[in-house]
């Protein structure tokens, strides 16, 4: 897919308007409790403008930034699958009434999602989500109604966060596929704009909706530039060609043990990651039992409820918990679905209270597998 | 992932906290009785309380009976069991793989059930002996707690009288009563007729039992792609979609609930997977 356009911040502004004209729900990153986090946006000045930030294991700060950058940040502790897979969704209501009961599916909402500033990292994860959901023998309705029809901006990453190993799992850092418009940023003291990719038919129509022109030789760069510099400073990597057969083959080293004496087993790590998809569900009365409903929330491998089975949980210690949730990440992921479950997206590491890092226990037990 | 709702038809006593319920679906038409293979299971709703799932029990050829044998053992359980006649119970299914019924054509079929893992394996029976002359030895080994809690036991009296089925019952605590055997129910596998290179084994009960019967046939010289185990986790949707059934590389409600010994060995010899 070639460069084909330049906008400048009123293009990328006259971009949230025409998707909003267009009917989309305008949804990117904003600045919130120190953090930056997803939400809707109408204007270019909810974005994060002139703000970056610092990531490592267990610590994320904000910073300024010397430019006004809009997109010069890695991911928060959100990801978009908030909003095709919310964490917490009623599936259906009965009505009861002498004896006679009515189910009726939760209706989903009409609104279609555009996604601003999705990182190539996240688009992998929403590709890898798609396979649980919509590929498999059963269609989860609720998330095919939210996922139908996105328009997704993506944004080519200027900067690497200080946990992100995309470029160890080949999902980054430049968007290939799965986008609708690809945006790079280019901000230096002279100029201030954004080189375009079409990616969809839709895209092409959005894009003539906006005011663009042709890039120069310099600007498209420019545009290569900012994702080889990116791909030079990923904060983390991983070797991950063999990690599928690596960890197979070491479900029981002593690094499982090793670790579970720093994991606090809270979860952190599977709430923030982009593909995690597991659920459980809650079903309720009100009190003249007339109305029963039956929620769904996003779950944990982490807690002693998920593996529950009369009377104890299969994965009582916290090593075998660990082990699950990696493992399910890094190489079963491949079995029951065919791609990895991780993307690199370095949020695991990131918000582990104790900066467990995923990268590095790979390493741990490559380094210490016994032969 | 809305259950239909099923009625409570008829529910007889099968032991200590033991009840099986015949369930009929409300919206069925006569077209789209859900057929089940067996060894597959189906997700039971209780309104207001809960989902769990629970095998279907029933004889395949009556399709329209959707048969479960269930023990009170928690919330959703037991609140199952309290239902009168009549009650509405919301119903998904039938999921998962079953037992591999082809594979049992012209082989001895040894049975091993361990509590109420003969719920799940009753289906196959029914299928084997309705159809008995395709079929070798067919060999039922079953171990209960106590004498009082055999499941089905009007049943597997008249089958007992037939002379083209053996069937052992063991009990893990006898009562004075008791004039059979006592212990547990692999140790039935060494002292059982069949032949062990033409034999095809269907297991059922709790993993530790299993892991057992699975190292006396083994012991007895079957094959390990000649037995196949009913496996049991944690189940939240039946359809791949929550997550908790997962057993290493597989989802039990999906690739299972009944593997080939040999597609799982490596799994279940595994502690906390
Ligand atoms: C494929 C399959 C077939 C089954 N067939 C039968 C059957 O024919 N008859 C029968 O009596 N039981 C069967 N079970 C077990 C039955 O599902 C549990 O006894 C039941 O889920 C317990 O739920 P509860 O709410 O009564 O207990 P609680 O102890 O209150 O359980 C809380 C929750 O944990 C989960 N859970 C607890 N125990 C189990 C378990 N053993 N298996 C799966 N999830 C569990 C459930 O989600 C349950 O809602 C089967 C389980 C599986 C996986
Ligand atoms: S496992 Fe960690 S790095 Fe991988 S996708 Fe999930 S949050 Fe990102
Ligand atoms: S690895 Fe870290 S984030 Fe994940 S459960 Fe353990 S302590 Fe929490
Ligand atoms: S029961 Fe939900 S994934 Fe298998």
């Amino acid at each position: 897919m070639a460069a084909e356009a330049v906008v400048t911040l009123e293009g990328v502004q006259a971009l949230l308007d025409g998707l909003r004209r267009n009917g989309y729900r305008t949804l990117g990153p904003t600045l919130r409790d120190q953090a930056i986090v997803y939400d809707d946006i109408a204007t270019i000045d909810d974005l994060p403008r002139g703000w970056t930030d610092e990531q490592d294991g267990g610590r994320y700060r904000l910073l300024r930034r010397m430019d006004d950058a809009l997109f010069g940040y890695a991911v928060g502790p959100h990801s978009w699958k908030k909003y095709l897979h919310p964490p917490l969704l009623r599936l259906w209501r009965a009505e009861h009434d002498d004896g006679g009961v009515r189910v009726v599916a939760e209706p989903d909402p009409t609104d279609k999602l555009a996604f601003i500033g999705v990182r190539s990292c996240e688009i992998h994860a929403l590709a890898i989500q798609d396979r649980v959901f919509l590929e498999g023998a059963y269609v989860d309705p609720h998330y095919r109604a939210r996922r139908e029809g996105n328009f997704i901006v993506a944004v080519n990453c200027g900067q690497a966060g200080g946990t992100c190993f995309c470029v160890s799992m080949g999902t980054g850092p430049k968007a290939q596929s799965g986008f609708d418009l690809a945006l790079t940023e280019i901000v230096d003291t002279s100029r201030h704009a954004f080189v375009v990719e079409v990616g969809s038919e839709a895209g092409r129509r959005m894009l003539g909706e906006i005011p663009h022109r042709s890039p120069t030789p310099d600007e498209l760069d420019a545009a290569d530039a900012v994702v080889t510099r990116t791909e030079g400073a990923m904060g983390r990597k991983m070797q991950a060609d063999d990690v599928h057969e690596l960890l197979l083959r070491n479900l029981e080293h002593g690094r499982w043990d090793d670790v579970a004496q720093r994991c606090l087993t809270c979860g952190n790590c599977t709430m923030v990651c982009p593909t995690c998809f597991c659920t459980t569900v809650e079903d309720s009365s009100d009190l003249a039992g007339r109305e029963t409903s039956r929620t769904r929330r996003w779950d944990s491998c982490f807690t002693m409820d998920f593996s529950y089975i009369h009377g104890g949980s299969v994965r009582a210690s916290t090593s075998s918990r660990y082990r699950q949730w990696m493992t399910h990440k890094l190489s079963t992921w491949f079995d029951q679905f065919g791609t990895s479950g991780c993307v690199g997206c370095g949020r695991c590491i990131t918000w582990c209270p104790v900066g467990i890092d995923i990268t590095e226990e790979v390493t741990a037990i490559r380094d210490s597998e016994p032969r | 992932m809305v259950p239909r709702i099923a009625r409570l038809r008829r529910k007889r006593r099968d032991g200590p906290q033991v009840w099986t319920l015949d369930l009929e679906l409300e919206d069925r038409h006569a077209s789209e009785a859900p057929r089940f293979a067996p060894g597959q299971f189906n997700m039971l709703t209780v309104f207001g309380v809960g989902e769990v799932p629970i095998s279907v029990s029933g004889d395949p050829a009556a399709p329209d009976r959707l048969v479960h044998t269930i023990r009170s053992v928690g919330a959703v359980s037991s609140a199952l069991t309290r239902l009168a006649p009549g009650a509405a119970i919301g119903f998904r299914g039938p999921f998962g793989t079953g037992w591999p019924m082809e594979e049992t054509v012209a082989r001895d079929v040894v049975i091993v059930a361990g509590g109420l893992g003969l719920a799940p394996l009753r289906p196959a029976l029914y299928r084997l002996l309705a159809d008995r002359l395709r079929y070798g030895r067919i060999v039922l080994l079953y171990g209960a707690r106590s004498p009082e809690d055999i499941l089905f036991r009007s049943e597997l009296e008249s089958w007992r009288r037939r002379l083209d089925i053996a069937i052992e019952v063991t009990v893990d605590h006898a009562t004075s009563a008791w004039r059979g055997r006592v212990g547990v129910v692999p140790a039935l596998v060494a002292r059982a007729d069949f032949d062990p290179l033409h034999a095809i084994a269907l297991v059922c009960g709790p993993e530790v039992m299993m892991r057992f019967a699975v190292a006396a046939l083994r012991d007895a010289g079957v094959a390990d792609e000649s037995i196949y185990l009913s496996m049991e986790r944690n189940m939240k949707c039946a359809i791949a979609f929550c997550g908790h059934c997962q057993l290493g590389t597989v989802f039990v409600c999906r690739e299972g609930p009944v593997f080939r010994h040999d597609r799982i060995r490596g799994l279940l010899a595994l502690k906390e997977i």
